[in-house]
């Protein structure tokens, strides 16, 4: 077995274990419905972790995500609101933009060689510069559409609802890990993690992959603009702030290695299910001040980012052992 | 000829690299490509490999001229490139590595199951039976150079350059490395062989071609040169006898300074005993990860021993931290200076001062006048090649950086100097220096630990040698017991134990 793989299993345990917990407590939170709930209540933030997950992996971060969501809804609102639109042309404007935006900061952060920190930070002033252009208000969404869109769930045995969204997030999920794991241009991801100068002598054609990464990210933080949307029916500039930052926690919890280079695509999805998880808990708790589900993540980051450190220099004594 | 090199040119700003040089490589031979840092080797590798473009001059495989603009399209040509470090991702699996670019695929994706096989199959022909669906890193540093090895060869196929292949294995590594290297000789494959080290080039090489500043001095087969001409050849000078063939003296008495007892730390080396006189030198040889690095690394306190006191003439010492330990006049040059011993932004300059700046105190800085003084004293003394001593440290060449930390910890004036791997990876020319320097400083009354692979060296240098094999020291030979065939014997077996 890998030793890379160990977050992984450590992420699920975890989960598992936690839910196991809660279980005890509560035993009504093992049911068809609390499940169609975890998933459609994160699906914009599964969406958004995907993309994150992709770029963390290449040794970059993007900033700017959680302002594109927030723009994505304003964008929908006003464009449905001010236009005759229909909603399915406003989304592929909007994934048009938003992956455009990211291909952008893509090459920037490839020709200029600039830390894509910073790249994604102006990114992330932009884009929620441009959504209080547009409005500052928060612009409810009416249309016929959206309402079947908001409708639209499979029923699960026990009267669960597994909704259009939380589907959208499993199948994004799905397509994350064929992409980064079945394909060359994953495989370039983690070359690029894993060390930029040999990814290049090996052939890595650095530029584009680093663009394409990007545009992979806006186009995910696009996905799960329009998700947020439908599951909150308006658009508002000052939505999702800081989800970036949220997405970076899941991504890590998920057992995917900051610096780049190792991780896997499922466990992000595990690491958003164990936030959501928490805040289950709490809700079900109903004592509890939501705070404690960021106190929670913080702990559970802090006791990730040792078990790497410790998994890291783990593998390096064994090597050191090897070598004598 | 498989591939010929006629009036290679190509200069930069201020230097002619590389001055009409010829060079021819057969198929199936290994030819060793030598010449002091500046020689012009590196050169010639990176206009074959692509990476540099050439002024002037031909290049043919195969009776075609070639002109390779990168490295890949060398690569594609049939010129693959093995570097001393690694080039492949520890991060991805071996079969990822070998196979990167390669994939083959089903439906448009990644077809897993016939990676590994074909991974495989790559591996088994240099007889390397492993989990390829591992991480390349969690494999030794031997074992993923064979990989880099056997993917070079597959990219290419025609003419293998290996770049200072063997520069961080261990003896027994390296002969893993050097079967498989003759195993592709044998296939028929053209190799060129960059090393420093002189015992590997006779070993395994066919012919020998060395360069000096950027002209070919000779190209002549291994097994009618010996040492010394190649030496010759190298330097364009004589070396000194001394330096190379030392008369074991006699061991001569010294005056203790430093005794160690029972200095040890769970992991890093079993509890020891040493003396260390005034003006003493005391080599520690053994094999790469035996513990001759972990030794001295505890004398510097980096980290503390567990067991243990260390006292001079007045009292104990305090060694719990590199601070506490130069504080007790002791001075410690890393064995990797790129990572541990420069600041290659910084000058010549601070880098000298740093350390003698840190030991006064930042609040107290050292006269700007005072500093050149330093600077200009030390280049002049070590005979540190530079235009000046603002000269960023990065710039120079490894063995006038190794000299340039060595002035660091002198300009502290200690009293016990730890010199870990002095000479690696830097020129013969350098090397011979360093050597010098070291019996300059002794003569002075300095004493040194000296801890070095290459064992002749050694030998050169030490009056008492610790032998260390299995994180415990194992032998100590003494004067006209330190010889070569001894220290080598007490490496190989425990019984030597004094």
């Amino acid at each position: 077995m890998n030793a890379r793989a160990l977050p992984l299993y450590a992420t699920i345990a975890i989960f598992l274990v936690a839910y196991l917990l809660c279980w005890l407590q509560f035993p009504n939170i093992l049911s068809t419905r609390v499940i169609g709930n975890l998933l459609t209540d994160n699906a914009y933030l599964g969406i958004v972790a995907v993309g994150m997950t992709l770029v963390i992996l290449s040794g970059g971060i993007d900033l700017s995500v959680g302002s594109v969501i927030a723009f994505s809804g304003v964008f929908i609102a006003v464009l449905l609101r001010d236009t005759s639109l229909h909603p399915l042309v406003v989304f592929a404007l909007l994934l048009a933009l938003t992956t455009t935006f990211g291909a952008a900061m893509g090459f920037l952060i490839d020709r200029l060689a600039m830390p894509a920190f910073i790249v994604t930070l102006a990114g992330m002033f932009l884009a929620r510069g441009a959504a209080y252009m547009l409005s500052i208000d928060s612009v409810p969404i009416q249309h016929p559409f959206y309402e079947t869109l908001q409708r639209a769930y499979w029923l699960m045995p026990g009267k669960g609802r597994l909704t259009l969204i939380g589907v959208t997030m499993l199948a994004t999920v799905l397509a994350g890990m064929i992409l980064a794991h079945r394909t060359r241009f994953g495989t370039s991801l983690y070359a690029l993690g894993g060390g930029e100068a040999t990814a290049r002598l090996m052939g890595v054609r650095q530029g584009r992959t680093t663009m394409l990464v990007y545009a992979f990210s806006g186009l995910m933080a696009g996905l799960s603009g329009i998700v947020f949307s439908v599951y909150t029916g308006s658009g508002y500039s000052l939505a999702t702030v800081g989800t970036e930052l949220t997405a970076i926690a899941a991504v890590v919890i998920g057992g995917t290695l900051l610096t780049g280079g190792a991780g896997y695509v499922f466990g992000t999805l595990v690491g958003v299910l164990t936030m959501g998880l928490i805040q289950t808990y709490i809700v079900f708790d109903g004592t509890l001040s939501s705070w404690w589900t960021k106190i929670v993540i913080g702990v559970l980051l802090l006791l990730f980012i040792l078990l790497q450190n410790g998994l890291v220099k783990l593998s390096r004594s064994r090597l050191a052992g090897d070598a004598a | 000829m498989l591939l010929s090199i006629r009036s290679l040119t190509k200069t930069f700003p201020g230097t002619r690299a590389l001055d009409a040089v010829d060079f021819d490589l057969a198929a199936g031979e290994v030819h060793a490509l030598l010449g002091e840092n500046g020689a012009g080797k590196s050169t010639l590798i990176k206009c074959l490999t692509g990476a540099y473009l050439r002024d002037g001059g031909t290049i043919t495989l195969d009776a075609a001229p070639i002109d390779p603009k990168s490295t890949v399209e060398a690569q594609d040509l049939g010129i693959g490139t093995v570097y001393q470090e690694v080039n492949l991702l520890p991060n991805l699996t071996v079969a990822q590595n070998l196979i990167f670019g390669r994939e083959p695929r089903r439906f448009g994706l990644i077809d897993n199951r016939a990676m590994r096989a074909e991974a495989r199959a790559m591996l088994a022909q240099y007889g390397l039976d492993i989990d390829v669906s591992r991480d390349l890193g969690s494999y030794s540093v031997a074992i993923q150079q064979i990989i880099a090895i056997a993917r070079a060869v597959a990219l290419s196929g025609k003419v293998l350059i290996l770049d200072e292949p063997t520069a961080s294995l261990d003896a027994r590594e390296v002969q893993m490395v050097f079967e498989v290297v003759r195993g592709l000789r044998a296939r028929g494959l053209g190799i060129i062989f960059v090393s420093h080290f002189l015992d590997q080039v006779f070993e395994l090489s066919d012919r020998i071609t060395v360069l000096r500043n950027g002209r070919k001095i000779t190209t002549e087969r291994t097994a009618d040169l010996d040492r010394m001409a190649l030496i010759e050849h190298m330097l364009g000078r004589a070396l000194e006898d001394e330096i190379l063939h030392p008369a074991p003296e006699a061991a001569a008495e010294h005056a203790p300074l430093l005794e160690f007892q029972g200095f040890g730390r769970n992991g890093m080396i079993a509890p020891f005993d040493l003396k260390i006189g005034a003006g003493e030198v005391v080599g520690l040889a053994g094999l790469l990860g035996a513990g001759r690095t972990e030794s001295a690394q505890l004398m510097f306190g980096t980290p503390p021993a567990q067991d243990g006191t260390a006292r001079d003439g007045s009292g104990p010492l305090d060694l719990h931290s590199p601070r506490a330990a130069i504080a007790a006049g002791f001075g410690f040059v890393p064995e990797d200076r790129k990572t541990d011993g420069i600041i290659a932004d910084l000058s010549i300059r601070e880098n000298i001062i740093l350390g003698l700046q840190a030991r006064q105190g930042w609040a107290r800085p050292i006269p700007r006048a005072e500093q050149n003084r330093l600077a200009d004293d030390f280049i002049r003394r070590l005979d540190i090649r530079t235009s000046g001593r603002e000269k960023p440290i990065g710039e120079l060449s490894g063995g006038n950086q190794q000299k340039a930390v060595l002035a660091r910890w002198l300009a502290m004036n200690p009293r016990f100097l730890i010199l870990d791997e002095p000479t690696r990876g830097i020129d013969v020319g350098a090397h011979a220096e360093i050597l010098r320097l070291i019996h300059d400083l002794t003569d002075a009354g300095m004493s040194l630990l000296v801890i070095s692979s290459e064992i002749d060296e050694l030998v050169a240098v030490a009056d008492r040698v610790i032998v260390v094999r299995d994180r415990r020291h194992v032998a100590e030979l003494t004067g006209p017991r330190v010889t070569a065939d001894a220290i080598m014997r007490a490496i190989a077996t425990p019984e030597e134990a004094a």
